[in-house]
C-alpha cells in the first residue's frame, strides 16, 4: 500500500462500508433463504444446473414486479394471488411448485437484475414481470436463456414482440394472459361504433406519459376512425398533473362530446368521475380493464361510478364458484382487500402452468429448457378456462386470445352488457 | 510496459497517486470480474450489473467534474444521460444494418457525447455568466423539459427515410420500418450491444478526459475560480469560459453513458431519466468525495450494487439500503472517525509529510 495520503476520509469510509456491506450481502442467503435452495447463489449459474439439486420435485416459478413504488398496487396483487393459486395447487397433491417473486420497482433496469437474481435461484418457469416496460426489457433474455414466461399483466406488444412496430419476431417462448392494449383498443372502438345509442361524439383522456394508456388510444383512435367515431377532444395528463382535470373536462363539455373514453387506469378515473360530476358534466363515461377496482376504491363514492361502461375480463362480483373462492382466499390472505383483475390473471397464469405441466408430464428435475419446449408446446394447443375468462388459447406468437367483456356498473356492481 | 524506474517511480509520486489508484482500481476490478466471468463463477445477477455501474461510474465521474472541481451544482445530470441515451439508440437503430456491432456502439457514444455537448453549451451560455446557484435551478428545470419533450417525441425510420411527429404520433411507417421513439414508449426493441469491456474502456477513457483535464493549465484556472472567484478574475481568468469547459465536458460524459446504457436494455422509457436518478447520481458524487474520482468510482459501485445484493433480505432491503446511506453520511462527517483515519494514514505513511491531498481538488466535506 503506497497511497494513503491522498486517499480521502471518504473514500476510507467508503471501503469499510463497501466490506460491510458484502458482509452482510454473502451472510443473508445463507440465514433468510428459503428451505428449498441450499446451494449458494453463485453455483446456480446456468439455467441447467438450476433444478439439479433434488428437492423433493419442486418446480420453481420466479416473477418480478413491482413490490415498492408508486405501482406496488399491481405487483402485490400478483404477488398475492400467485401465492394464492401455488399454495392452492400444492395442497391438493400432484407436482409441487415453489414460487419466488422479486422486486422490479416497474424500472427496466431493476427488472433486468431481479430476473440475474431469479436466475442465480433456479427458476425454471416464470411469471414474467407484472407490468410492460421491465417486461419489454427481460422478454429477450427469457428467449436467450429458453425459460419459459407468461405474464400475468404486461400488455405490450414489446413484450411479446421483437419487432413490436411491425407485431413480427414473436419472442416464442413469451405468453400473455392479458389482452394486448392494441386489442383493448380496437374493442373499445368496435363496441362504441357498434352501440351508437351511447352517443356519437367520443372525447378521450389519456395519461400521455404512461405505454398502457397511450398504447390503447393510438389503436382505438386508428379504428375509430376507420369506423366512423368521431373524436371531437383529445385530452391528455402526465404523472404531473394527475390531479386536476376540469381543463380537459371543460374542454370535453364544450366540443359536445357526450361520450368520454378513459383508457386509463382507476386511480386517475376516479377524479375525473368526482370532478365531472361537481361540474354537472354527465356524459356516458367508457373504461378499460385498468377501470376495474373503482368500486373498491377508499374514499371514493361509488354512486359516481353508476353507469360507466367498461372492457374488462375479470369482475369480482361474479357469481361463479371459481371467482367466489378466489375473491373469499384473496381477501382471507390479504386482509378485506377485493382482488382486481391484475391478481385474476396472476391466479390463471399459475393454474395454467400447472394445467400444461401436468398434461406435458414435466417434471421437476427437468432443465428449465427442457420444460420451456413442454409447456409452450402445451400451451400453444390447449384451452383454459379461468377467472379472466372461459375457452382461453394462445397463439403461437405468444397472444392470448379470449374476449372482452363490456360491463355496465349499476347499483354499485357490475352488471353484464348483451353485445 | 516499456516505462523505465524513473517513469514507474513518477506514477507513485504526490503529483499522479491519485491518477495511478483510479486506473489500477477500474483495470484490477475488470481483471477478476472477467474471470471470475470467464471461469463461471459470477452469479447472473452480478453479470446483468457490469454495464450499469460502467454506465453510472461514468455520469458521476462528469458530474463530480461540475460539482467538485467546477463547484457549481448540476441537478440536471440525467437530463443530460437520457440525450445521450435516445440519441445513441436513435444512431444505432438507424445504422443497424450496415455497422457490425461495436464500432456502432461507438459511435453512438460519440454521437450521445456530442448532442449533450451541445445542449450542456446553450444552458452554459446564459446561466454560466451569472454568479451564484443558478445552474442548479436551470439544470433542475431542463432534465424536467427534457424528460417531457422525450415523452413526446415520435421519430420512425422506414426505407423512405424518417418521420417525426411531435405530441401526436403522425408517423405512417410502411412493413418493416422501425419507430425509433415511440413517445412514453420509449424505445423498443432496441439491439443490446452494449458490453462490459467497452463500459469499462469508456470509464477509462472519461478518466484520461478528467484528469488531464484537472491538471492541466484550464483544470487549475476551473479550480481557482471554484476557489475564489474575484481574485482569479483579478489574474485575468475567463471565468464563464472556464467553468463552461468543464460543465461542457461533464454533460459530454452523460451524454456517453447514457448511450452506453440505453443500449445495454432492449427497452428505455424517458422516465428513466427523472429528477431522482439526477440525485442518484448526486449522491455517489457527494458520498464519494467532491473532486475525489476514486472515491466516485467506489461509492457508485457500492451504492449500485447495494440494493440488488440485499435482495436476500426481501422486504427489508431498501430499509437496510437507508440506514448504510445514512451511516455513510454520518460517518464520513464524523469527527472521531476522521481523525482515526488520520492517524491511521500518518502511521502507514511512516511519518511522510502529507501534503499530496491538495494534488486532488476539494475533499470529501
Amino acid at each position: 500500500m503506497k497511497n494513503q495520503n491522498f486517499m480521502s476520509k471518504a473514500v476510507a469510509a467508503m471501503m469499510a462500508a463497501a466490506m460491510g456491506a458484502s458482509l452482510v450481502a454473502c451472510a443473508a442467503p445463507a440465514a433468510s433463504a428459503p428451505a428449498a435452495s441450499s446451494e449458494p447463489a453463485v453455483e446456480a449459474q446456468a439455467e441447467e444446473s438450476g433444478s439439479s439439486e433434488a428437492a423433493g420435485g419442486v418446480i420453481k416459478i420466479g416473477g418480478s414486479g413491482p413490490l415498492t413504488g408508486g405501482a406496488a398496487v399491481y405487483g402485490n396483487a400478483v404477488k398475492a394471488a400467485a401465492e394464492l393459486a401455488v399454495a392452492e395447487i400444492n395442497a391438493k397433491g400432484g407436482q409441487q411448485y415453489e414460487l419466488h417473486f422479486e422486486d422490479d420497482a416497474h424500472d427496466p433496469e431493476k427488472a433486468v437484475s431481479a430476473y440475474g437474481a431469479l436466475k442465480d435461484w433456479g427458476m425454471q418457469v416464470s411469471l414474467a414481470t407484472v407490468t410492460s416496460a421491465p417486461g419489454a426489457a427481460v422478454a429477450p433474455m427469457y428467449q436467450e436463456d429458453h425459460i419459459f414466461a407468461i405474464t400475468p399483466s404486461g400488455s405490450s406488444l414489446a413484450v411479446i414482440y421483437q419487432d413490436p412496430d411491425n407485431a413480427t419476431g414473436a419472442y416464442g417462448n413469451v405468453f400473455q394472459m392479458c389482452f394486448t392494449d392494441p386489442n383493448q383498443g380496437v374493442a373499445s372502438a368496435d363496441y362504441l361504433a357498434a352501440h351508437t345509442d351511447l352517443g356519437s361524439k367520443v372525447a378521450v383522456i389519456y395519461k400521455n406519459d404512461d405505454n398502457y394508456s397511450s398504447g390503447i388510444f393510438t389503436k382505438f383512435k386508428a379504428e375509430a376512425e376507420e369506423k366512423g367515431l368521431e373524436i371531437v377532444y383529445e385530452g391528455t395528463f402526465d404523472d404531473s398533473n394527475a390531479s386536476d382535470f376540469s381543463v380537459q373536462l371543460t374542454k370535453a363539455q364544450s366540443e359536445g362530446a357526450d361520450i368520454v373514453y378513459l383508457p386509463i387506469y382507476y386511480d386517475p378515473a376516479s377524479l375525473i368521475l368526482t370532478q365531472a360530476s361537481q361540474m354537472g358534466y354527465a356524459p356516458t363515461f367508457f373504461g378499460v380493464d385498468g377501470m376495474d377496482g373503482i368500486l373498491t376504491l377508499e374514499g371514493f363514492d361509488t354512486s359516481l361510478a353508476e353507469g360507466v361502461y367498461l372492457l374488462t375480463p375479470f369482475s369480482a362480483d361474479a357469481t361463479d364458484d371459481l371467482t367466489v373462492n378466489f375473491v373469499k382466499n384473496y381477501q382471507d390472505k390479504v386482509g378485506g382487500e377485493i382482488p382486481n383483475q391484475f391478481a385474476a390473471d396472476a391466479y390463471d397464469c399459475v393454474y395454467a402452468i400447472a394445467q400444461a405441466v401436468d398434461a406435458a408430464g414435466v417434471t421437476a428435475d427437468m432443465s428449465a429448457s427442457e420444460i420451456c419446449d413442454a409447456i409452450t408446446a402445451q400451451f400453444t394447443s390447449m384451452t383454459f378456462n379461468g377467472l379472466t375468462g372461459e375457452n382461453v388459447t394462445w397463439a403461437e406468437t405468444g397472444e392470448v386470445s379470449k374476449s372482452p367483456k363490456a360491463v355496465v356498473i349499476k347499483d354499485g356492481a357490475y352488471v353484464g352488457v348483451e353485445d | 510496459m516499456t516505462k523505465d524506474k524513473k517513469g514507474l517511480s513518477a506514477l507513485f509520486s504526490a503529483k499522479y497517486r491519485g491518477r495511478t489508484a483510479s486506473y489500477t482500481l477500474v483495470i484490477l476490478a475488470y481483471i477478476i470480474l472477467e474471470v471470475m466471468r470467464a471461469s463461471g463463477n459470477l452469479s447472473s445477477l452480478f453479470t446483468s450489473l457490469l454495464v450499469p455501474v460502467t454506465c453510472y461510474i461514468v455520469a458521476a465521474i462528469g458530474l463530480n467534474l461540475n460539482v467538485g472541481i467546477s463547484g457549481e451544482l448540476n441537478l440536471g445530470q440525467a437530463g443530460f444521460m437520457s440525450i445521450g441515451a435516445f440519441t445513441g439508440i436513435c444512431v444505432s437503430g438507424r445504422l443497424a444494418a450496415s455497422v457490425p456491432a461495436v464500432p456502432r456502439l461507438i459511435l453512438a457514444m460519440i454521437a450521445g457525447a456530442l448532442l449533450a455537448s451541445l445542449f450542456g453549451f446553450i444552458i452554459g451560455v446564459p446561466v454560466l455568466k451569472l454568479q451564484g446557484d443558478y445552474l442548479a435551478i436551470v439544470t433542475l428545470a431542463f432534465g424536467q423539459i427534457i424528460k417531457s419533450l422525450i415523452t413526446n417525441m415520435y421519430l420512425g425510420f422506414d426505407e423512405n427515410g424518417f418521420q417525426f411527429s411531435f405530441v401526436e404520433n403522425t408517423c405512417k411507417l410502411v412493413p418493416g420500418g422501425k419507430m425509433l421513439l415511440n413517445g412514453p414508449m420509449g424505445a423498443t426493441g432496441t439491439q443490446r450491444i452494449a458490453t462490459f469491456t467497452v463500459g469499462v474502456i469508456l470509464v477509462l477513457v472519461a478518466l484520461v478526459i478528467v484528469y488531464n483535464l484537472m491538471y492541466s493549465k484550464s483544470g487549475r484556472a476551473i479550480m481557482a475560480a471554484r476557489d475564489n472567484r474575484i481574485a482569479a478574475e483579478l489574474i485575468g481568468i475567463n471565468i464563464s469560459a472556464t467553468k463552461m469547459l468543464a460543465f461542457v465536458v461533464s454533460a459530454g460524459l452523460a451524454g456517453a453513458a447514457g448511450a452506453m446504457y440505453g443500449l445495454n436494455y432492449s427497452t428505455l422509457v424517458p422516465n428513466k431519466y427523472d429528477f431522482n436518478t439526477s440525485i442518484l447520481i448526486l449522491v455517489y458524487v457527494v458520498l464519494g468525495g467532491l473532486g475525489n474520482m476514486t472515491g466516485t468510482i467506489i461509492s457508485t459501485v457500492v451504492l449500485v450494487l447495494l440494493p440488488e445484493l440485499l435482495r436476500s433480505l426481501q422486504d427489508y432491503r431498501m430499509l437496510i439500503y437507508a440506514i448504510v446511506l445514512i451511516v455513510i453520511m454520518l460517518l464520513t462527517n464524523n469527527e472521531w472517525v476522521r481523525t482515526r483515519i488520520k492517524l491511521l494514514q500518518k502511521s502507514l505513511s511512516g511519518g511522510r509529510k502529507a501534503s499530496a491531498g491538495k494534488e486532488d481538488g476539494k475533499e470529501a466535506a
